[in-house]
C-alpha cells in the first residue's frame, strides 16, 4: 500500500489559491454587462405599508428595474417554501420575497432596485416614496405569549406557532417523590453568526438556451437549484447553482430561500442581463437569520447522592417573524439537553413563538448551547446545594462505556430515535480534568487569592448530534492523465473539504493527495445532495466519497487484471500504478487503466457497468452519530471593571476516527472563539419597538485575538459503528458548551449563580455590585432564585 | 428629497502592484471597489465597509490602510499594493507559506487583509515581539480560526521559535 493519508495532518490543498487572492467568492464573479441590486428594507418592526410609489426611482438614469410585491409574478408573490414541516407546527408562516402590504421585522424587504452599479441602486432607494402605519411590535418573548399581546400574524389568533412535548418515563411521579428538587429560570439571548463574507447572489441568464447560472454564498446549492427550478418553471438541468468559495457559513447561509435568492434570478431573467446583489454588513445584522433566544424554566430532581431522578424544562423559543426552517433549533435544544447523563425521567415542552424580530434558524450549535447551558447549570446547582464536588456529581450520572448504544427515548431533529452510538464519557471527562489540573485547583485558586487575584475554573460536558441524513453523494473519476477528480455537492465554507476528501480518495486509489482535485458546492458538477449543516459533511459526504473511491478502485483492478493477465485479487494500487502483488515489474499506470477503461473501439464487458474509471455512490446514514466533549476553562475576573480574561481553555473531544487533525483542531479553536462571543461579547439588542440597536461591529463585538486564548486540545477516539469510516462530526464542538463553562468559571470565581447568557463587561459589573450590596445585608443572598436582572 | 445630482467624475492615476493605471471614475468610488471592480483585483475583500474587520486592508505607499474607507481618488499619485503582489500559488511568499504550515486560514475571506498588515509588520520589524504581532492582528476580525494559527504563522514567518504547544 502507498502512503496512508487518513489521520495525517495533511496541509490544505486550497490554501495557496486562497492566500494569493485567487479564490472565487460570490462577489468575485464579475460577468460583462453586470447590473447591481439593492433593497429597500422596512425601518419598522411591525407596520402596514400605506403608500409605496417607486415611479421616481424607476425613472432615474441608470436604474434598470424597480420591483415591489405587486410587480412580481404570482409564483413569487406567494410565501417562500416551508422547509421542514412538523406535525406540531400548526402555523408554518414563511417569509415573502417582497412584503405584501405589511412588514413584520426591521429589515424585511419592501422593494428591489437594479441599476448600473450599487451606488446608483442605493441612490434610487432614497427616491422610493413609502409611508408606513406603525403598529405595536411584539418584541419581548414572555409578553408575546400573553393573551393580550398584539399579533405578529393577525390570522393566527396567537403568537404561538407550535407547542411540542416529549416525555420519557414518569417525570411527574419522580418529581413528586424526589428528596431534592431544584429549579432555575435560564435565559439565552440573540446573537448572529457574522461570517466575514456577507451573503450574496449573482444570476446569469442565457435567454437562447434558457439556462440560468447562479453563484450563491449558500450552504445548500442543490436545494436552491431544486426550488428555483420549480419557482421559475425551468428544468433542473437548466439551473446551475454554484457556491465555489464561501467566506464562512456557520448555519445561517442555509435557507431555501432568502428573498434575495429569488429576486436576483428573477431580475436577471426579466432583464436578460446578469444581476448581482451583495449584502452589506448592516443588512447582515438585520436580515440574515439569527439565533439563541430561549427562556427555560427548568428543574432537576436528585437523590441524596446527587443521582439524577428526573429533569424537566418548559421553555419559550423565539422564532422571529417567520419560521421557514421549522422547529429544528427548539427540538435540538430540548433533546440534546440531556447530554451525557442517565436521566430516567425527562420531560421537555416548548412553545415556538413569533415575534417582530429577524427569523431564527440554526447557527453553529443550533440549540445545543441552550440545552447544554440548562443541563450543566442544573448539575452545578445540585453540587452546590448538596455540597458534593461538581466533578463528582457528573461522574455519578454519566452513561457508562458499556451502555452503548444508549437510547435516550427521545426523537431527534431528523425524526429518528435519539440513540447515542458510542463513546467513553468518563475517559473524556477525566482527561479534561487532568489537562486543566482540577485536582489541585483549590490550592491554586487560594494562592492567587492571596495575591488579590480572582480566578475561577469552569467545566462543562456536552454530547453533539452530528452527521444526520438523509444522504450525500460523490462521483470519483480517474482521467486519462491519471489525475483524480471527485465531485460532491456539499458546500465548503472553510472546513477543508478540498483536503480531507482528497485524503480519503488518495488512500483508496493509492495516488498522491496532490493528484486529487475535489469539487464541492456546484450543482453542475454533482447534481444530488442536501447541504452543509449539522456537522455532517465529513460524516455523510465523507463516507459517500469513500464508497465512490472504493468502487473506482474495484473497477481499476478489474480493468487492469485484463491488461496484466492477472486476477483482480492479485493486484494492488500504489504510487499511481496497479501492480501484480509480489511482481512489481508487472504493472500498469492508473492513467493507462483509465484510457483502457474507455476504449475507442471494441467492447465493454458488462461487469464494468459502463465506461471509464468512474463511479458515483451515495451514503445515507440510518441516524445521527454523537460526539461527546468536555471543556474546562480558567478565567480571571477584574472586579473593578467587570473584565474577564480567559487564561486557559481545554477541550477534550471524541469525534471517532479523525481524518485530519490539523483541520479538526482548527474547527475546535475557531468554535471556542465563537462560543466566547456567545458568552461574553456578542449580543443583538432589540429595543422595545423592535429596532435593532446593534448594526455595526462597533456595537456588536466579535472576539479578537486579544480575547481568544490558545485552546489546549485533547482527543479520545471512539469510532462510530454507524458508518464505514467510523467518523463523527466536529463542526460545533468548540462552540456548544462555552456559555455553560463560562458561567461555571464565573460562579467558581465570584460565588455568583449565573442564569443568563450572553453576559458583558457592564452586565457582569452590575451583577458584582448587586452581589456586594446583597452581601452587605445577607451573607449568601447571591444564591437568590432565578433571573438575576436587577 | 430630490433626484441625486449627476455624479462628478475625475481622472485618477496611481501605481497598483507596480503597474501605472489611469482611469476616469466617479469621485465617490471607494478604493476597494476601484481595485475589485475596475482593476479586477478581487483578492481584496470587503467584510464590513465601516473600517472594523480589516479584510480590505491594502498598502498605500507601504502603509496598511482600509481600502473601504478611502476613496479611489485619494489614492491618486500614490502606490497601492494588494495581496496579488505577495506571491503566486506556485511561489508563495514565506509569510503565505507559513499560513499553510500553521493552518492560518479556514474560509480565507479575511486572510488577504491580514497578510497585508502582517507583511508590513515583518518588513518594518525583522524581529517583532509577540505583543507587536498581537497588536497588528488585533486590527482584524476572523470568524473561523480563533486567531491562533494566524499568530503562529506570523511568528514562524518572523523566524521565531514555535510556542509551547499548549500556550
Amino acid at each position: 500500500m502507498g502512503t496512508r493519508y487518513f489521520g495525517e495532518r495533511v496541509r490544505r490543498r486550497e490554501d495557496p489559491r486562497l492566500l494569493t487572492g485567487r479564490g472565487t467568492y460570490v462577489d468575485d464573479v464579475q460577468p460583462p454587462t453586470l447590473l447591481h441590486a439593492a433593497l429597500l428594507r422596512s425601518p419598522h418592526a411591525r407596520a402596514r405599508i400605506t403608500r409605496l410609489d417607486v415611479s421616481r426611482a424607476a425613472a432615474m438614469p441608470g436604474v434598470a428595474l424597480v420591483l415591489t410585491h405587486a410587480d412580481l409574478p404570482p409564483a413569487l408573490q406567494e410565501p417562500l417554501p416551508k422547509l421542514i414541516p412538523h406535525r406540531t407546527l400548526i402555523h408554518h408562516k414563511t417569509q415573502y420575497a417582497l412584503a405584501p402590504g405589511q412588514v413584520r421585522h426591521v429589515g424585511e424587504p419592501v422593494a428591489f432596485v437594479v441599476a448600473t452599479n450599487r451606488y446608483v441602486a442605493e441612490d434610487a432607494l432614497e427616491a422610493i416614496e413609502v409611508e408606513y402605519e406603525p403598529l405595536q411590535a411584539v418584541v419581548d418573548l414572555e409578553a408575546a405569549v400573553q393573551p393580550d399581546s398584539p399579533l405578529v400574524h393577525d390570522d393566527m389568533g396567537t403568537n404561538v406557532c407550535a407547542e411540542y412535548t416529549q416525555r420519557v418515563g414518569d417525570p411527574d411521579a419522580a418529581f413528586a417523590t424526589a428528596p431534592h428538587v431544584f429549579r432555575e429560570r435560564l435565559r439565552m439571548d440573540r446573537g448572529t453568526a457574522s461570517s466575514i463574507e456577507t451573503r450574496g447572489v449573482v444570476a446569469i441568464w442565457e435567454p437562447k438556451t434558457r439556462e440560468l447560472v447562479i453563484h450563491d454564498s449558500t450552504q445548500a446549492p442543490i436545494w436552491i437549484r431544486n426550488y428555483l427550478a420549480v419557482l421559475l418553471d425551468l428544468p433542473q438541468n437548466n439551473v446551475r447553482v454554484i457556491a465555489l468559495d464561501v467566506g464562512g457559513g456557520f448555519g445561517p447561509k442555509i435557507m431555501m430561500c432568502y428573498p434575495e435568492e429569488v429576486l436576483v434570478p428573477h431580475a436577471a431573467m426579466r432583464l436578460g442581463r446578469p444581476v448581482k446583489w451583495i449584502e452589506d454588513r448592516r443588512e447582515n445584522f438585520m436580515a440574515t437569520n439569527q439565533e439563541r433566544e430561549q427562556i427555560h424554566d427548568a428543574e432537576i430532581a436528585v437523590d441524596d447522592e446527587g443521582r439524577i431522578l428526573a429533569v424537566r424544562t418548559r421553555f419559550l423559543h423565539d422564532a422571529g417573524a417567520y419560521i421557514p426552517y421549522g422547529l429544528i433549533v427548539a427540538i435540538v435544544a430540548s433533546t440534546q439537553l440531556v447530554g451525557p447523563y442517565k436521566i430516567p425521567n425527562y420531560e421537555c415542552t416548548f412553545k415556538a413563538v413569533f415575534t417582530n424580530k429577524m427569523i431564527v434558524s440554526p447557527y453553529r450549535g443550533a440549540g445545543r448551547p441552550h440545552g447544554c447551558f440548562v443541563m450543566e447549570r442544573l448539575i452545578e446547582r445540585v453540587a452546590q446545594e448538596l455540597g458534593i464536588d461538581r466533578a463528582e456529581v457528573r461522574r455519578r450520572n454519566f452513561i457508562q462505556p458499556h451502555e452503548f448504544p444508549y437510547d435516550t427515548g427521545l426523537i431527534f431533529q431528523d425524526n429518528a430515535p435519539l440513540v447515542y452510538d458510542s463513546g467513553d464519557y468518563p475517559a473524556v471527562f477525566e482527561k479534561a480534568l487532568e489537562m486543566v489540573g482540577y485536582a489541585d485547583w483549590p490550592a491554586r485558586k487560594a494562592a492567587a487569592a492571596t495575591e488579590g487575584r480572582t480566578l475561577g475554573l469552569g467545566i462543562g460536558f456536552y454530547v453533539e448530534g452530528t452527521g444526520i441524513g438523509p444522504y450525500e453523494g460523490c462521483r470519483v473519476t480517474v482521467e486519462p492523465t491519471g489525475k483524480v477528480f471527485a465531485a460532491t455537492s456539499v458546500g465548503t465554507q472553510g472546513q477543508g473539504h478540498f483536503t480531507s476528501f482528497a485524503q480519503i480518495v488518495a488512500d483508496a486509489l493509492g495516488v498522491d493527495v496532490q493528484d486529487v482535485t475535489i469539487t464541492t458546492g456546484d450543482s453542475g458538477a454533482f447534481s444530488w445532495g442536501t447541504g452543509t449543516f449539522a456537522s455532517r459533511a465529513a460524516v455523510v459526504a465523507g463516507n459517500a466519497v469513500a464508497l465512490a473511491a472504493q468502487a473506482v478502485r474495484a473497477k481499476a483492478l478489474m480493468v487492469a487484471a485484463k491488461m496484466l493477465e492477472a486476477r483482480p485479487d492479485d493486484l494492488e494500487l500504489a504510487g499511481g500504478r496497479v501492480f501484480v502483488r509480489g511482481t512489481p515489474d508487472r504493472s500498469v499506470a492508473l492513467a493507462e487503466v483509465a484510457t483502457a477503461a474507455n476504449p475507442l473501439r471494441g467492447t465493454i464487458p458488462p461487469e464494468w457497468e459502463g465506461p471509464g474509471l468512474e463511479a458515483s455512490r451515495y451514503y445515507a446514514p440510518p441516524r445521527g452519530t454523537f460526539s461527546p466533549g468536555c471543556h474546562a476553562m480558567i478565567v480571571e475576573v477584574d472586579r473593578e471593571i467587570g473584565a474577564v480574561q480567559v487564561h486557559r481553555h481545554v477541550v477534550v473531544h471524541d469525534c471517532g476516527k479523525i481524518i485530519n487533525p490539523l483541520i479538526l483542531d482548527g474547527q475546535i479553536q475557531g468554535g471556542v472563539a465563537q462560543g466566547l462571543g456567545n458568552a461574553f461579547y456578542e449580543k443583538l439588542v432589540y429595543d422595545a419597538d423592535g429596532q435593532l440597536l446593534t448594526q455595526t461591529y462597533m456595537d456588536y463585538l466579535l472576539p479578537t485575538i486579544a480575547e481568544v486564548p490558545k485552546v489546549e486540545i485533547g482527543h479520545v477516539e471512539t469510532p462510530s459503528p454507524l458508518n464505514p469510516l467510523g467518523v463523527k462530526g466536529a463542526g460545533e464542538a468548540g462552540t456548544i458548551p462555552v456559555p455553560a463553562v463560562f458561567a461555571s468559571a464565573l460562579d467558581d470565581a465570584l460565588g455568583t449563580r449565573i442564569t443568563e447568557m450572553p453576559l458583558s463587561h457592564s452586565r457582569l459589573l452590575e451583577m458584582l455590585l448587586d452581589l456586594e450590596a446583597s452581601r452587605g445585608g445577607h451573607a449568601d443572598a447571591a444564591s437568590g432564585d432565578g433571573g438575576a436582572s436587577p | 428629497m430630490s433626484i441625486p445630482k449627476p455624479v462628478t467624475t475625475a481622472e485618477v492615476r496611481m501605481r497598483v502592484n507596480g503597474v501605472e493605471v489611469v482611469r476616469t471614475i466617479e469621485v465617490r468610488r471607494t478604493l476597494a471597489d476601484f481595485l475589485r471592480e475596475d482593476l479586477s483585483l478581487t483578492g481584496t475583500h470587503l467584510g464590513c465597509e465601516h473600517g472594523v474587520c480589516g479584510a480590505c486592508t491594502v498598502l498605500l505607499d507601504g502603509q496598511p490602510v482600509r481600502s473601504c474607507l478611502l476613496f479611489a481618488v485619494q489614492a491618486g499619485g500614490h502606490e497601492v499594493t494588494t495581496v496579488e503582489a505577495l506571491g503566486t500559488p506556485d511561489a508563495l511568499s514565506p509569510l503565505q507559506q507559513a499560513f499553510v504550515e500553521h493552518h492560518g486560514l479556514q474560509c480565507g475571506f479575511c486572510t488577504p487583509g491580514i497578510l497585508m498588515s502582517a507583511h508590513a509588520l515583518l518588513r518594518d520589524h525583522a524581529h517583532p515581539t509577540d505583543e507587536q504581532i498581537r497588536e497588528v492582528l488585533g486590527g482584524h476580525l476572523c470568524r473561523c480560526t480563533g486567531y491562533q494559527g494566524i499568530f503562529d504563522a506570523v511568528r514562524a514567518a518572523a523566524g521565531l521559535s514555535p510556542r509551547h504547544p499548549n500556550r
